[in-house]
């Protein structure tokens, strides 16, 4: 399963973290501390995987962002470099070509997507058009929702002119 | 925006938190933002609760604290409006973790929400459940998950599919409320649902064998099917990932059908055509089709053997491991790794790739390709290989040097064909990476050495010419110190030279120069330096002619602020200065040194005294006090009912029976009681290999103790102390006593009682023998004798027994846990009275055991004891 999935800035910045495991607030720190310190430093040629803590580490860097996931000694290694070029893809199509300030300014939608792909550290979803499709409709009704309430204030702005 | 609000936008705090230069104006305006969200949480207000949420969110993720946050979290999941849940869980999912008390309160917001009319709720539930829940919290909404299963929308399923794995994995009980819902599930057609319900399906094999046993009968074949028809499916662009249709469905089926076909002849049958199939249709020229290979060649290697099959895989691991990707590389090594146990030949094979490998510049590469190369050694490669790293020691990064030089110690030592190879291995690898050499490597090397007469020479010169090259390897230094110390002699005049050694022409005060070098070394030392001070000592014994400057040399440290030194220093001094006559007796060679004893020592047994004593039934590898606390607190666990084992102090009472029997006079049949020190430990060895019951009868007197000051009544507990002293030495000496063949004669101290039979059944005889010590007249001493009246062995033999609450009962272990046909086993017992001449002793018991492996279990009551006891 994977534990914790990780973005990373190249400078170290942290852009998103989703933890399976439970992980205090502290260690979630030093993990992230850890982690970035090993993978940022690793050169361009080398493998996708780092062990760690006896567990693994695959990531994947896009730009200037590194997307890591931690997974047990046993799992398929080469399908979560798969997995996450699959939310990647999915990410681009929702931002249209997405950027690091998308995630950062919107960093909120990248965990709804994160959160329609995987759960309990599972894989949910092998087609990135039905998440496109849940997430749009989730976006609608989040609108339409707004749309009401801002009728409903100009109504009572009104009211009290 | 709305006119009257106070905060800024989450998109004016995000820039503003990048805009700041330091880290000191980020706190600043973190601060500023955590008191503006503070207000207006106490405020309660409701328009701007979403946002407030999402800003700590953020700043949540930046690593500062939010925990004043998670109640509004709470709020929003309770308030009726879609885009506050969303954020509501959101912020749950991330502020909070399963350990916070916390989460109990959203158990029913939850429950309503996985009941509610808008499936998109539903879905919100359910991931939040799916990734925070908690045992508790499993375990009460498992139900739902289990009814949301069949919900009507298929992504509502394969949510309520990936939430049932988690609760299994929180509580594994709860996987047969599964087993039905997940088999249906692997029927679907949508992918989703698929996948999540055959990740299901594994998850639950992996708890309950029978559910492995139900998917292996009623699924196979369904499972072979989907694979086949998802490998050959045409091209469909929702799921195609480089040219094939859904590797992530391809990957959850190899991995299901790997656990149903292990250790199943007629599974993994019904799967060899598929899995051939897919290992050789499989498009490898991208990482989809590498994953799904290296997914196959897994489950091809776990399932039942089938020859043809299991060399495709090793082909293709071959293909991979020559492949120029190295994620390619990396995965090959690991399978490799796993299939060394299934056909070690094959990999074998592969071994030259395997160590270029360990010389890649990927780290990750190299420690994969390292442990492999480990793992393949064995006497015929093993001078080959070691070569070969030995080689690369001097190349190889400084990280990866500790890693590389244990291994080769290791192999080395393990698999040295003959002792002169070993030498010369473990030279090459102290002058290369002496650093990182651990202690007990390099006193095994001394050990070796002093063992082969015939290459002391060698050994000492060798080590004096590695010793001009690379003086700064510390452990090289010291072995070679010692070396010369022992053997100067053979080091200057050539002895017992080999032919494949070219002659050296060392002098005398050559010799004590490279030694004064050491010493005088900054990098040595203190170690080092006390080693070099014996080394110049022997050599002063050795050539006298040296004798006035090792003097001059030693007596430069008279004056070492290290103590050991400044004392080896001036106590070396005065020998040579005083005692020239018995000198060369005090620093005579040193005798070998026993090679079993040291890699007995090095395993972490105890000291090569024990041993020999008799034979150690406890067989402990580690620590003598340690190993006597773990059986001695699971005795004092298995014979108290109603008497809280008291954990922490079995360890010091191992310190306590040595205590009492220091300071008794020395008349106790223990031998070398006549010093002191080593006394304490002859006599705890002694005590360990009678066996167990010794310990175990000075561990019930200490439950007694510990038991009887919890009793209520002032009178008993009195009574204890009172009697305690004097029962603590005796128990000593019955201890000690029971060296001898002849058992501790209990009888003779006190009045007599009658046996009792405590039970009869047709199979089973149960005689009590009792028995008081006049010291303490509420304790019996009862010996029960157990027969067996049948013609079969009982094994796994059992004795419990209960007493009521004024009853204080401490069993020790039985003479043997099976009983001979027709024959009988003892056990001993204590029974305290608290209540005595009020009360009789009254007791019930059961007794387990085995015949021909079926469980027998026999139940009885005990009132027949003689009054008065």
């Amino acid at each position: 399963m994977i534990h914790f999935v990780l973005l990373v800035s190249r400078q170290g910045k942290v852009r998103l973290t989703k933890w399976y495991s439970p992980y205090a607030q502290k260690e979630r720190s030093k993990v992230i501390r850890e982690l970035s310190g090993v993978i940022l430093n690793r050169g361009p040629k080398l493998c996708n995987f780092v062990e760690w803590r006896g567990y693994k580490v695959v990531y994947k860097r896009y730009a200037s962002l590194y997307f890591c996931m931690c997974i047990d000694q046993e799992d398929n290694e080469l399908e979560v470099l798969e997995i996450i070029h699959h939310y990647v893809e999915i990410l681009d199509r929702y931002f249209g070509s997405v950027c690091e300030l998308d995630l950062i300014f919107n960093f909120h939608k990248a965990y709804y997507i994160l959160d329609e792909l995987l759960i309990a550290g599972e894989l949910q979803e092998s087609s990135k058009k039905t998440v496109a499709r849940i997430i749009s409709a989730q976006d609608q009704l989040v609108e339409a929702a707004k749309e009401e309430a801002s009728s409903i204030s100009n109504i009572i702005a009104q009211a009290t002119k | 925006m709305n006119p009257f609000s106070s905060g800024t936008r989450l998109s004016d705090m995000i820039r503003a938190i990048r805009a700041s230069k330091t880290a000191a104006e980020e706190r600043a305006v973190v601060r500023k933002e955590c008191a503006a969200i503070r207000a207006s949480i106490n405020e309660n207000d409701q328009d701007y609760r979403h946002r407030d949420l999402a800003k700590l969110m953020f700043i949540h993720m930046l690593g500062y604290p939010t925990h004043f946050g998670q109640m509004e979290c709470l709020k929003l999941i309770a308030s009726p409006g879609f885009p506050e849940k969303r954020i509501g869980y959101l912020g749950l999912m991330l502020l909070l973790d399963e350990r916070q008390e916390v989460l109990m309160l959203v158990t029913n917001s939850l429950k309503q929400d996985m009941n509610h009319t808008n499936q998109y709720i539903v879905g919100l539930a359910l991931c939040a459940l799916g990734n925070i829940c908690s045992a508790e919290m499993a375990r009460d909404l498992a139900p739902e998950v289990e009814r949301l299963l069949q919900f009507r929308d298929p992504n509502i399923r394969k949510k309520a599919a990936l939430c049932a794995i988690r609760i299994i994995r929180k509580v594994p009980d709860l996987s047969e409320n599964f087993i039905n819902p997940g088999a249906a599930l692997l029927k679907e057609k949508h992918h989703g649902v698929l996948i999540t319900g055959v990740h299901l399906c594994t998850e639950i094999c992996s708890v309950s064998s029978e559910a492995l046993e139900y998917f292996r009968k009623k699924c196979t074949e369904g499972l072979v099917r989907t694979l086949r028809d998802i490998a050959n499916s045409p091209y469909s662009p929702e799921y195609d990932v480089a040219g094939i249709t859904d590797p992530f469905l391809h990957i959850r089926l190899l991995k299901l059908l790997r656990v149903l076909g292990q250790g199943d002849a007629e599974a993994s049958d019904c799967m060899n055509d598929i899995l051939a199939q897919v290992a050789s249709k499989t498009e490898s020229n991208k990482n989809a089709g590498n994953a799904i290979l290296y997914e196959c060649v897994q489950t091809i290697m776990s399932i039942e053997e089938n020859g043809g099959l299991r060399v495709l895989a090793i082909n293709i691991l071959g293909k991979f491991l020559s492949n120029r990707d190295n994620n390619i590389r990396y995965v090959a090594l690991n399978m490799l790794m796993r299939a060394l146990t299934v056909d070690s030949q094959a990999v074998q094979r592969h071994r030259a790739t395997i160590l270029e490998c360990v010389k890649d510049s990927d780290a990750s590469i190299q420690k994969r390709a390292l442990e492999l190369i480990y793992l393949l050694v064995n006497e015929n490669n093993v001078k080959p290989l070691a070569k070969d790293l030995i080689e690369y020691l001097e190349v190889s990064d400084e990280d990866f040097k500790g890693d590389l030089t244990a291994k080769i110690c290791s192999i080395v030592e393990k698999f040295a064909p003959e002792k002169i190879w070993y030498i010369d291995q473990m030279l090459k690898v102290l002058s290369e990476a002496g650093t990182y050499v651990k202690e007990d490597v390099w006193h095994a090397l001394i050990v070796v050495i002093t063992n082969a007469p015939d290459l002391h020479g060698y050994a000492v010169r060798a080590l004096y010419r590695a010793l001009h090259t690379s003086s700064e390897q510390e452990t090289l230094v010291r072995v070679a110190i010692w070396c010369i110390g022992e053997y100067a002699d053979l080091l200057v005049n050539n002895a017992g030279m080999l032919e494949v050694e070219d002659p050296i022409t060392v002098t005398e005060s050559d010799a004590v120069d490279i030694v004064e070098i050491a010493i005088k070394h900054h990098t040595s030392d203190v170690t080092t330096k006390a080693m070099a001070l014996i080394a110049l000592l022997k050599i002063s014994s050795r050539f006298p002619s040296c004798s006035e400057r090792v003097k001059s040399i030693i007596g430069q440290n008279k004056g070492s602020f290290v103590l050991e030194l400044q004392q080896r220093s001036l106590e070396f001094s005065s020998v040579i200065q005083k005692h020239q006559n018995i000198r060369s007796s005090l620093v005579e060679r040193m005798p070998v040194l026993d090679e079993a004893t040291f890699s007995g020592r090095r395993a972490g047994s105890l000291p090569a005294s024990v041993p020999t004593s008799g034979k150690s039934s406890l067989g402990i590898p580690n620590g003598v006090a340690k190993a006597a606390a773990a059986p001695l607190v699971d005795l004092l666990d298995l014979s108290s009912d109603d008497t809280p084992a008291p954990t922490s102090s079995s360890n010091n009472f191992l310190q306590d029976l040595l205590g009492v029997d220091l300071t008794q006079p020395s008349a106790q049949p223990v031998s070398g009681t006549m010093q002191p020190s080593q006394a304490g430990a002859d006599i705890l060895l002694d005590l360990l290999s009678i066996g167990t019951p010794a310990p175990v009868q000075n561990g019930s007197t200490n439950g007694d103790l510990l038991s009887m000051q919890d009793n209520n009544t002032p009178l008993a507990s009195l009574d204890t102390i009172s009697s305690t002293s004097p029962t603590a030495p005796s128990s000593m000496m019955d201890l000690l006593d029971g060296f001898g063949p002849t058992p501790p004669k209990i009888e003779d101290k006190g009045p007599a009682y009658p046996s009792i039979v405590a039970f009869e059944s047709s199979s089973l005889k149960i005689e009590f023998n009792l028995a008081k010590q006049p010291e303490t007249p509420q304790t019996t001493d009862i010996e029960a004798k157990f027969t067996n009246l049948t013609p079969n062995v009982y094994t796994d033999f059992l004795f419990q027994a209960a007493v009521p609450k004024f009853l204080q009962l401490h069993l020790d272990p039985a003479s043997s846990n099976s009983l001979p046909a027709n024959g009988s086993i003892k056990q001993t017992m204590r029974v305290t009275n608290s209540q005595q001449g009020k009360k009789p002793i009254v007791m019930r018991m059961r007794v387990g055991y085995k015949i021909n492996g079926k469980d027998v279990l026999e139940e009885g009551q005990i009132n027949n004891f003689p009054r008065g006891l």
